[in-house]
């Protein structure tokens, strides 16, 4: 399964190859022109298959390949490994997990200091990571630098599995942010729609949106839908009234507004247009949280209409995260049904 | 036996205090070509019994060795929509707990992951403070309705976690603590078919150690030994632990010495180790050494005990970390002691 394929495979921002390997054997035959631009970005051209008047559309579909993780920042005298977050991590979840380094997948672990001699009044603070490193098992700083280097990717030692069956069909894995945007728009390749359909597949999304921006460019789009694995905060929270942002299994979620960028009004009517009249289950993402491609495409050139669908993934931004297929599959249902509605020009 | 494959298999299978009956199929798979004779007690401990050959006209004595067979974990408290509330089962830092991937043994094993929430949403006085523990669930991406059919108040999770090998010797997973001792006394039970040995043996995998050292009460009550060597694990040198808390990893079995040990057996262990070259550590521990020798050492009328320390980085964590080095010396030198106490007077009273 594809979406498990790119789940497992590692990719923090800048150094997407593997996962873009992965891409490009899936879409084989899917396009008509395939390029890697400068920086790492998979722009593919799918033409329009159907009839239409005049020049059709150019439409850019986003989603990125890279995840967030962490990158090796020096070694110490005995031999444990110094690190940093590359995108955004609550330094809380990295205590206790396995993580995998570089080309190599040299395995580690982060762990802390023991229960026993934390004081009770520590045991409520955040932990301090200036007390973890990276332990790989070397016993010197010699025997560590031959397995690592400096600047070698990081990142979070998981499998996708299937949880129980369940009316939600959820699975779990790492990095379903963006691979789920990934594995959709690689489904979305099947079809046949009256514009040149854009698929790109973009780097460096996690530290600030920089794969879209050049890849943006590049292309010029008429207008740019971003395909996203986005918040999700449904855990029970007792009376507070805080928003869930999203809530799995309630179907793709179109983003009105984000930190980043707000959408083109037109794009959010035709996607809910488009739910509504298919009988597609979809929710609005709830806080103007976060920040997406998007955010980077509509400020291309001299401007992009520009809208987010996204599928909820719990505990995002950590090692395992959870998603419903129910909604991945929605998702892929509701940017097919959108896209072969577009003709010509947008009203 | 493949040390790595053993305590591979016994680190990955599950036995929370109280349930240890996996870990003690196993165990008892592990040491049925090595021992006479196995007994099971009420609480679960498993006691195995390798006869030893004394020389004519000395009386039959024996000498229990107890390695802990339980693990901390966590266990359901409650439902609240299709999450899992829950309290932990022994001394789990639930610090180090999110974004965990666990076992949840309810009708069927399913797979859990302890939520953390999205860092987006979060302020910066969250980020400093640990999760209370009314914010913390376990997602099984089952829904409300679903949940109850699988999962009942009471069922036990385990950290589901796989051992792996680390660079120059070392493994990481969960309950290290103390399968890593349970692994010393597959090595030393090895050693000994090697050896000839007067005294008898009772190798002790025990139970319920991390609620109170239970499963050592009973046990050492019942078998009633002569002397005893407990082997529990000790905290390792480690990013973030000062020389003065720990011990050296790779630096062999931390003898224990203070009002928990015996001198006898700690003389018995040092000189043992330093006739058979065997890297050893001294640790002095000051009062309740917070494992089975303090139960041991009380039982019946009194037992002159010993203690072992196999250096463990990250205690209590999923990802306790220990050197193979160390849990073979460990073994090593409690077969050689064994060996030695035919000459050895461990009959004199404490200090």
């Amino acid at each position: 399964m594809l979406l498990q394929q790119l789940s497992d495979a590692r990719g923090i921002s800048g150094c997407e190859r593997e996962v873009r390997e992965i891409i490009e054997a899936a879409i084989d035959g899917l396009v008509d022109e395939q390029r890697v631009d400068t920086l790492g970005n998979l722009i593919c051209l799918r033409r329009a298959r159907r009839p239409v008047e005049g020049r059709p559309l150019k439409v850019m579909v986003a989603a990125h390949m890279d995840e967030i993780g962490l990158i090796v920042t020096g070694v110490n005298k005995d031999g444990t490994v110094r690190f940093d977050k590359v995108g955004g991590i609550d330094d809380r979840i990295l205590l206790s997990k396995q993580v995998l380094i570089g080309q190599a997948a040299v395995p580690g672990v982060i762990g802390y200091r023991p229960i026993h001699l934390i004081a009770r009044k520590e045991r409520e603070a955040a932990p301090d990571l200036s007390r973890a490193a990276i332990d790989i098992g070397a016993t010197s700083q010699s025997a560590a630098e031959r397995l690592v280097s400096l600047g070698d990717p990081i990142t979070f030692r998981t499998t996708y599995e299937a949880l129980e069956p369940g009316a939600l069909r959820c699975v779990k894995g790492k990095a379903l942010d963006d691979r789920a945007g990934c594995a959709v728009l690689v489904e979305l390749l099947q079809h046949d729609y009256a514009i040149d359909l854009y698929a790109v597949f973009t780097a460096q999304e996690e530290v600030g949106l920089r794969g879209a921006r050049v890849a943006a460019y590049g292309i010029e789009p008429d207008l740019a839908f971003v395909l996203e694995g986005t918040i999700c905060d449904d855990l029970p929270k007792g009376d507070e009234d805080t928003s869930h942002v999203t809530e799995v299994g309630k179907g793709p979620a179109i983003t009105f507004m984000d930190r980043s960028f707000i959408a083109d009004r037109r794009l959010v009517d035709l996607l809910v247009e488009t739910a509504r009249e298919e009988g597609i289950p979809y929710q609005f993402k709830k806080a103007a949280a976060g920040g997406t491609d998007a955010g980077a495409i509509h400020l291309s050139r001299e401007g992009v209409p520009a809208v987010t669908v996204a599928v909820p993934c719990r505990n995002i931004h950590a090692p395992v995260s959870i998603l419903s297929l129910n909604d991945l599959e929605n998702t892929h249902r509701l940017m097919a049904a959108a896209l072969q509605r577009i003709q010509g020009s947008l009203s | 036996m493949d040390l790595v494959a053993h305590l591979k298999e016994l680190t990955m299978a599950t036995g929370l205090s109280g349930y240890e009956g996996d870990v003690r199929s196993l165990v008892q798979k592990a040491w049925d070509p090595l021992v006479d004779a196995f007994e099971t007690d009420a609480l679960g401990n498993l006691m195995a019994l390798k006869r030893g050959e004394p020389a004519e006209g000395t009386p039959r004595r024996a000498i229990m060795l107890a390695a802990h067979m339980d693990e901390i974990g966590l266990m359901v408290t409650g439902y609240e929509g299709g999450f899992l509330r829950f309290t932990r089962v022994g001394g789990v830092d639930l610090r180090t707990v999110l974004g965990q991937e666990v076992t949840v043994h309810g009708r069927r094993e399913l797979i859990g992951v302890i939520s953390s929430r999205p860092p987006h949403v979060l302020g910066e006085q969250e980020r400093r403070t640990a999760v209370p523990t009314d914010k913390l669930f376990i997602d099984t991406g089952l829904t409300a309705e679903e949940v109850p059919h699988l999962v009942q108040v009471g069922d036990l999770v385990s950290m589901r976690r796989e051992t792996i090998a680390l660079a120059e010797g070392y493994l990481s997973g969960k309950a290290m603590d103390d399968r890593a001792g349970v692994a010393t006394l597959t090595v030393c039970l090895q050693e000994l078919s090697r050896l000839r040995h007067g005294w008898d043996v009772y190798a002790v995998a025990t139970t319920q150690e991390e609620l109170g050292l239970r499963g050592a009460i009973v046990s050492a009550y019942h078998t009633a030994p002569d002397a005893a060597i407990a082997v529990d694990v000790g905290f390792g040198a480690q990013v973030g632990v000062s020389d003065d808390e720990s011990v050296e990893m790779d630096g062999g079995p931390a003898i224990a010495m203070g009002p928990n040990i015996h001198p006898s057996i700690y003389e018995l262990l040092v000189q043992t180790a330093k006739e058979h070259e065997i890297k050893y550590q001294v640790e002095v521990a000051a009062g309740q050494t917070g494992t089975d020798a303090w139960a041991i050492q009380v039982a019946r009328e009194g037992v002159p005990t010993g203690l072992l320390s196999v250096p463990l980085r990250y205690m209590h964590t999923s990802v306790e970390t220990v050197c193979l080095r160390d849990i073979q010396r460990t073994g090593r030198l409690m077969a050689r002691a064994i060996v030695a106490l035919d000459s050895a007077d461990v009959s004199a009273p404490m200090l």
